[in-house]
């Protein structure tokens, strides 16, 4: 395995190769009278990370972003779910390893860190263990050594007074504490892919922009490659380097950062940068809000699921599968896309 | 922690003042009074009211009361009337025998329970979890005192592997120290008494046992099942941790936060199962106490021992806010 | 704060407040709904079904009377044995030559009277003290809580077995009372939780505004809607109802007329024939406990549909 050829490179092998992930709930073992249907949370997800790389995987709740990390990861519960299709990392398939190969992975090659840092922590166990345990068991320190990694971990992630606050407990913590303990938990093997599902949703604004600032420094700083799974294309605008747009489960338009803002092509997308108050807009404008909701979804093997709620819709986007093309780093999936233009 | 302790202390003592007042007005708000209910057919007027002198209960209510609540401070509730005893010597006799028929039952519910419900989360849904339920069901609706007879008559009775009755073998005089008969056995090296009195100590056990072994499989497991869900149990897994770190560190030390409460307001209700346990096995403890005490109308008896039940209950209460403060490190004893 | 009365006192506000969220009729529908397709409920339903059918007709279904006492059973009482099943009489004799099969069936309806008075009146007066604390809230409400946090804080059995026994004579009342004052603090507490989700709802408030009489919100409104936990929880009363009252006989503080035919009382007699014809205990106690196991299965069932923790 070559090195990282730096942050945003994409020439060489990439490190996690996703190819037709595929998640369903349900509808596995014995099914009897009154069970829910079977529901496809990702339907037919593909995506390269190359090494060193930001990637992001956006969409509104429910389009099977979290559903992709956490079948990547290997987090998805046994029974009830289907998970087909490859995620190729280092050359081996994630998804068709043992549970215990998986587990040598996760926390060493593969980090990952929460949404809501409260409830991600152990509430009865001090923060040094919670750091330690993970130092212990991949990369086999004793205590001592242990500790003194974690006080170091704590202090690169920003906290004050590390060696104190190994000796506390979650809830003595404040919420931007509390993730930055978690980043310091997630990459504290050094691991080559970090994933990231919404670290800054359950803060406070201002603590937001201080988490994404420390997350791009320390993958720029360790060459880690990082999923960063969003609903907030600020987020998206100011870290990744390839953006993925998720809709109903697939990925419906992927570009490089500054092409897919001055000119989204899909309608979804298109919707999603439209909904985010612009200070330049005249003022009175009113803000595009994208129509309805998931639950309006059709399913994509006979029509694209978008199509309900797009304004651009036609008669073929409720009866076909919208084609998917993919030219010059760039992938849509639209049987009507928005033209390119200039955006003022 | 000591100010805690101390503090609580001194708030249990107004709910004992409330239930000793409450004990004592309900005895008093008899018809005919104690007097009366001691004669019972023989009662007539006169010789109530003879009665009543000399048990003092011609005596203004509050005068008596506070009688009473004197002599129960330093430790005086009279003596019984079947005995003529202290009643606080008597208590003093049984308790090691409930103390020890107790401990033998928690560690049985707690010992078997615990890893059992755990066992039936982890299996949610499968042949085992359900039948586990379905135990746990019918364990609680078997009346104590049947299934103590049950399994009297059939380990003891008909297969004759275990004593039916009493807390050792007549004619062997074993030394006693603490009381504990298993325990003595063992610190006076008279091993052979010490097994005799574990052979005693198995049915009654299991019998006072099977209540709160049916209640804390069924918190546990339901407890594990929340833990199982939480996200930080899916940070656990996602830092690689061995199956047996992730139980043991973050699965078992949440879902015991539950458990362990459970664990107190069982043991605090012991005391009403041991009154039927021991009265099957002729125990002798602060059940059979309880118990005769009742048929025989012992109001002194009756009137001490239900305000042990409560300091039971208040005392295990604030031993389980103490493990609990212990726990969980966002309790704050304060 | 004392834990385990919080917990205790935690479980119960849950529970009201379950009910509490939504209108409790239909609530209540929902759950029958769903319980259909419960095994464990439809067990539950159908041996409670068997059991009031059983005591309702058990003056047709029983072959003779409860006290009635028959010479050619008589005649086998020896001290050391009691007849067993014979032509006319399938399950034999009682310790009194009476016939047992009979007295079985006919305790079902003693049994019964026992369990349903006992939880009715704990219902009642539970019902009282959680309608008046959580309608009026304020001091009212502190009162009657603390009051019902002393109950709560006293064991069950031992609140039962007190209050039987500080009664000058054990009858059947005695028992009823006993059993049903131990309830009383649980049904008022889940009731209060349950009315005071219902104050501060909308249609309460609007009520309010338009100057409807107060009386007619608390009766005709929040009482019905804050109803349904209370129904289920005394499905599970009953049960330890029927279950406390035997351990109260076993005692000896159950009926005082040995010749009643009630399952509880029957169970305690027995004990003293063990040795000659266990059958005579076995029978009761079989009883007993599909009796409580039915109505601790329904009980259960309903609980766990109404809980919002399990309908995930």
């Amino acid at each position: 395995m070559t090195e990282s050829s730096g942050a945003g490179g994409s020439s060489g092998e990439p490190l996690l190769r996703v190819r037709d992930l595929r998640v369903t709930f349900g509808g596995t073992g014995r099914r009897r009278r009154g069970d829910p249907p079977p529901t496809v949370a990702v339907d037919g997800v593909t995506f390269d990370v190359s090494p060193g790389q930001v990637v992001g995987l956006v969409g509104e709740s429910g389009c099977g972003k979290s559903v992709t990390s956490l079948a990547i990861m290997g987090l998805l519960p046994k029974r009830g779910v289907r998970v087909e299709g490859s995620a190729m990392f280092q050359g081996t398939d994630l998804l068709g390893l043992s549970d215990a190969a998986m587990r040598d992975r996760r926390g060493r090659d593969l980090g990952m860190v929460f949404q809501d840092p409260l409830s991600a922590l152990n509430p009865v166990v001090p923060i040094g263990v919670q750091v330690t345990e993970v130092l212990r068991r991949h990369r086999s320190m004793n205590a001592a050594d242990a500790k003194t990694e974690a006080t170091e971990l704590l202090r690169r992630v920003g906290i004050p007074d590390p060696a104190r606050r190994l000796t506390e407990y979650p809830h003595q913590l404040s919420g931007g504490m509390r993730q930055r303990a978690l980043i310091a938990i997630a990459l504290a093997c050094r691991p080559r892919l970090l994933i990231a599902d919404e670290p800054t949703t359950a803060l406070d604004v201002t603590i937001q922009a201080q988490i994404l600032a420390l997350l791009a420094e320390l993958v720029a700083d360790t060459g880690t490659a990082l999923i960063m799974i969003t609903h907030d294309l600020g987020v998206v605008a100011g870290l990744c380097d390839e953006v993925n747009v998720l809709y109903g489960g697939r990925v419906v338009e992927r570009a490089r950062r500054h092409e897919l803002f001055a000119a989204p092509r899909h309608p979804y997308t298109h919707g999603l940068l439209g909904s985010i108050p612009r200070l330049d807009a005249p003022s009175g404008e009113r803000l595009a809000a994208i129509k309805g909701s998931v639950a309006d979804n059709l399913a994509w093997d006979s029509a694209c699921a978008f199509a309900p709620r797009c304004p651009r819709s036609l008669a073929e986007c409720t009866a076909l599968t919208p084609p998917t093309e993919e030219a010059l780093q760039r992938l849509l999936s639209c049987h009507n896309p928005v033209p390119v233009q200039v955006r003022s | 922690m000591l100010r805690f302790l101390v503090r609580r202390l001194i708030q249990v003592i107004p709910t004992l003042l409330l239930l000793s007042l409450l004990v004592f007005a309900w005895l008093r708000s008899l018809p005919g009074g104690p007097a009366g209910a001691l004669l019972g057919d023989k009662a007539t007027p006169e010789k109530i009211a003879e009665l009543n002198h000399i048990l003092g209960l011609d005596q203004p209510i509050w005068t008596q009361y506070l009688r009473f609540l004197g002599r129960a401070l330093v430790g005086n509730f009279g003596n019984s009337l079947i005995t003529g005893d202290s009643v606080l010597a008597e208590i003093g006799r049984a308790l090691p025998a409930t103390a020890e028929l107790s401990v033998a039952a928690m560690v049985l519910a707690v010992g078997l329970g615990v890893p059992l419900g755990y066992l039936a989360a982890t299996q949610r849904g499968r042949a085992l979890d359900s039948a586990t339920i379905v135990a746990t069901l019918v364990g609680v609706a078997v009346p104590v005192f049947f299934l103590g007879y049950l399994l009297k008559a059939f380990f003891a009775v008909k297969l004759g592997w275990l004593p039916p009755s009493g807390r050792e073998s007549t004619g062997l005089d074993a030394t006693r120290v603490t009381g504990f008969a298993v325990l003595d056995g063992l610190l006076t090296r008279e091993f052979d008494a010490s097994a005799d009195a574990f052979r005693h100590l198995i049915l009654p056990a299991v019998v006072l046992g099977t209540i709160p072994l049916a209640v804390i499989v069924r918190i546990t497991r339901a407890s594990v099942l929340d833990v199982l869900d939480s996200d930080f149990i899916r940070t656990a897994r996602a830092k690689g941790l061995a199956p047996s770190t992730v139980r043991g560190r973050h699965v078992l030390r949440n879902a015991l936060l539950p458990v362990s409460t459970t664990i107190g307001l069982q043991t605090g209700l012991l005391l009403a199962g041991a009154v039927l346990t021991e009265k099957v096995f002729v125990w002798g403890g602060i059940g059979t106490l309880l118990a005769d005490g009742i048929s025989r109308h012992d109001y002194p008896r009756l009137q001490a021992l239900l305000l042990l039940g409560a300091l039971i209950y208040v005392v295990v209460n604030l031993l389980v806010d103490v493990s609990y403060a212990i726990i969980d490190p966002r309790v704050r004893l304060s | 704060m004392n834990v385990l009365m919080q917990r205790r006192r935690e479980r119960l506000d849950r529970l009201a407040a379950a009910g509490g969220e939504r209108d409790g009729q239909s609530l209540l529908a929902e759950a029958v709904t769903r319980l259909r397709r419960n095994p464990v409920a439809m067990t539950g339903a159908a041996i409670i079904v068997v059991f009031v059918l059983v005591a309702v007709f058990a003056p047709v279904l029983a072959p003779h009377g409860a006290e009635e006492s028959f010479d050619a059973l008589r005649a086998g009482l020896r001290p050391d044995s009691i007849p067993g099943p014979q032509p006319g009489f399938p399950l034999g004799s009682d310790q009194n030559g009476r016939d047992e099969l009979s007295r079985l069936i006919l305790a079902s309806q003693q049994t019964l009277l026992v369990g349903v008075l006992a939880t009715l009146f704990g219902l009642v007066a539970g019902v009282l003290i959680g309608v008046l604390a959580g309608a009026f809230g304020g001091w009212v409400d502190t009162v009657l809580m603390r009051l019902t946090d002393v109950l709560l804080s006293f064991p069950s059995l031992l609140l039962a077995i007190s209050i039987a026994a500080l009664a000058a004579k054990a009858s059947q009342t005695t028992v009823i009372i006993a059993v049903a004052v131990v309830s009383v603090p649980v049904f008022a507490r889940l009731l209060r939780g349950a009315m005071l989700a219902q104050r501060s709802s909308d249609y309460v408030v609007a009520a309010t505004a338009l100057g409807i009489r107060r009386r007619h919100i608390v009766l005709r409104h929040m009482l019905p809607n804050a109803i349904g936990p209370v129904i289920v929880q005394a499905t599970l009363v009953l049960a330890s109802s029927i279950l406390d009252a035997a351990a109260l006989s076993f005692l000896g503080l159950g009926d005082a007329d040995p010749g009643r035919a009630e399952w509880g009382l029957m169970l305690a007699n027995a004990q003293t024939y063990l040795d000659v014809r266990p059958e005579l205990a076995f029978y009761p106690a079989v009883a007993i406990i599909l009796v409580a196991l039915g109505f601790t299965l329904l009980g259960e069932a309903l609980r766990e549909a109404l809980d919002p923790k399990s309908r995930r």
